[in-house]
């Protein structure tokens, strides 16, 4: 019986409330490793950040960087997305595209940018190229793998449906192999972006003369952790941003599916 | 009897398919001969893995036989083709189109321009009763609303014959008997061709002219048993002494395939 009150008193909280004590706890937990004497210098509190953000700005720092890493993370990404999906249909469609690139994909798949920076860097020398160039490999192997798998779910009796319809090659893929795969799509363009902030660090780690991970190693030295902790901050917003953003085209654009998570 | 021409639509001509699974070789089908007239609406009926599906998928030119061959007016069939329209169990309906763009599909294909695709796809949309369901996604009928969609739009592109895999599989028994008798009403007034693939003797008896019985794997035509009994037909027909005695003749053949797959 008591039980009973209790949850449904638990289900009266609304999303939002949720938010707010989310919040509200995790202020807390920063606030008490703040006031530690052990982890104080690592987790500065919320006026610190704040005095941190307004030299950022003024000095312009936070703009260049914010440009900077934009400027690698969006071409980095749009290069591997325009990439990935021919690669991914190719491999669905033609057994030695598959044959040949699948298990090269999953070979680098597995190892960490930061690992193959410095051999990127002394290949086309130091500057944006290199961050380019890293990210478009980590979200071109992530992407790829994602759509390949949607194509190659795409279920058999729609292809069937649309053949005996009159669908030729052409209209097969432009009016049911593409649709039917926009949900992999998009799910890898998620993939991707996260991948592409992840990466974005190990990618600005060698020779960057600016950018969110770049500047955060630059700070780490001088152990200025109040614009450190900034900078990770940022970051972490940027990521969810982009989430909501993904999420918003999901649901327009794949609003039609049978099965969605909530 | 409504066989008034008696020319073969469809001619099924020693067809034998071998797949190659992964556990070794398949005979989905051995020698399977079978002719099916104009206008003639045939079910068949068998064990489960006894190659209707493959057959059906054969005709429709969806799959090819390993030997032998099938025909429509006597050409061979290579490849699919607007004139034989296929509904299939699980529906197959574009779940990103709604209703009108999914039974629209097969006319724009034609070559149709979008207002007379509309057009059509409306009259058809009508006949299965989902006019208030046009803008609706699949994902939001039921499963019987699905299937009428499946049939609009199999109807759509105008086919001379219908082919159909369990399309009431899945229903319950209420809808089931109503989208029967839906078919049966179109199909005493247009007369096209059926190949229409059940589980269900009584379906099987109350639709068709000629029931086919397939053996069990590998498939091969068991017997062909004529139903003569008078369209129109209705579901007090299913009380009928004639349609009793049907019933357990074939029922009886279907059973011993059963029985085979059991062993
Ligand atoms: N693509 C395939 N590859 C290998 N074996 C297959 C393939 N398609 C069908 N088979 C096999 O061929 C046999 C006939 O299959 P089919 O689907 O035609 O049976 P069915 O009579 O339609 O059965 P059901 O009543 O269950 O639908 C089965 O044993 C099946 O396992
Ligand atoms: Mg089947």
């Amino acid at each position: 019986m008591e039980q009973k009150e209790k949850k449904s008193l638990l289900q009266k909280v609304p999303h939002w409330g949720w938010v707010l004590i989310s919040f509200a706890a995790a202020l807390l937990l920063w606030y008490a490793l703040s006031v530690n004497p052990k982890t104080s210098r690592s987790f500065p509190f919320v006026p610190a950040i704040f005095e941190a953000l307004q030299t950022m700005i003024q000095n312009g720092a936070l703009g260049e960087d914010l440009a900077s890493s934009m400027i690698s993370v969006g071409a980095g990404f749009a290069l591997g997305f325009v990439t990935s999906v021919p690669v991914a249909f190719l491999m669905a469609w033609y057994l030695p595209v598959r044959g040949i690139l699948e298990p090269w994909i999953q070979f680098i798949r597995n190892i960490p940018p930061l690992a193959y920076v410095p051999l990127v860097v002394i290949a086309v020398g130091v500057g944006r190229t290199p961050q380019i160039i890293v990210i478009w490999i980590a979200t071109f192997l992530t992407m790829a793998v994602t759509i390949y798998q949607g194509v190659r779910g795409v279920d058999n009796t729609l292809i069937k449906a649309a053949r005996v319809l009159g669908a030729n090659d052409t209209v097969l893929f432009l009016k049911v192999i593409f649709p039917a795969t926009t949900p992999f799509i998009l799910t890898a363009v998620r993939l991707g972006v996260s991948v592409a902030l992840t990466t974005l660090i190990a990618a600005e780690s060698t020779g960057a003369f600016a950018g969110l991970g770049m500047r955060i190693r630059a700070l780490s030295n001088n152990y200025e952790t109040a614009a450190m902790l900034l900078y990770i901050i940022i970051i972490g917003i940027i990521g969810l941003v982009l989430e909501k953003v993904i999420k918003f085209l999901e649901k327009r654009l794949t609003g039609w599916q049978e099965t969605r998570s909530a | 009897m409504a066989g008034n021409a008696e020319r073969v639509k469809l001619k099924i001509d020693g067809v034998k398919k071998i797949y190659n699974g992964r556990t070794g070789k398949v005979i989905a089908l051995n020698g399977v001969n079978l002719d099916i007239h104009e206008n003639e609406f045939v079910c068949v009926v068998g064990p489960s893995g006894c190659g209707k599906s493959t057959l059906l998928n054969i005709i429709a030119g969806l799959d090819t036989p390993t030997e032998g061959a099938a025909y429509i007016d006597g050409k061979r069939i290579t490849t699919t083709g607007v004139e034989r329209g296929v509904v299939f169990q699980q529906y197959a309906l574009f779940p990103w189109m709604t209703v009108l763009k999914n039974v629209m599909f097969g006319p724009r294909l034609q070559g149709k321009s979008p207002e007379e695709a509309k057009e059509i796809a409306m009259k058809y949309i009508k006949v299965v009763q989902l006019e208030e369901f046009v803008n609706h996604y699949p994902k939001e009928l039921s499963g019987g609303m699905k299937q009428r969609v499946a049939i609009a739009r199999a109807y759509a592109v105008n086919p001379e014959v219908l082919l159909m895999d369990e399309p009431f599989g899945a229903l319950d028994a209420q809808t089931r008997t109503q989208l029967q008798q839906e078919l049966l009403n179109t199909w005493e007034k247009e007369r096209k061709t059926c190949f229409f693939i059940t589980h269900d003797v009584d379906e099987a008896i109350i639709l068709a002219q000629r029931v086919v019985i397939m053996s069990a794997r590998p498939g091969r035509v068991k017997d062909i048993v004529e139903i003569d009994i008078p369209y129109p037909r209705t579901q007090e027909t299913k009380m009928s002494e004639r349609f009793i005695e049907l019933k357990n003749k074939i029922w009886s053949e279907v059973y011993q395939e059963y029985l085979e797959v059991r062993k």
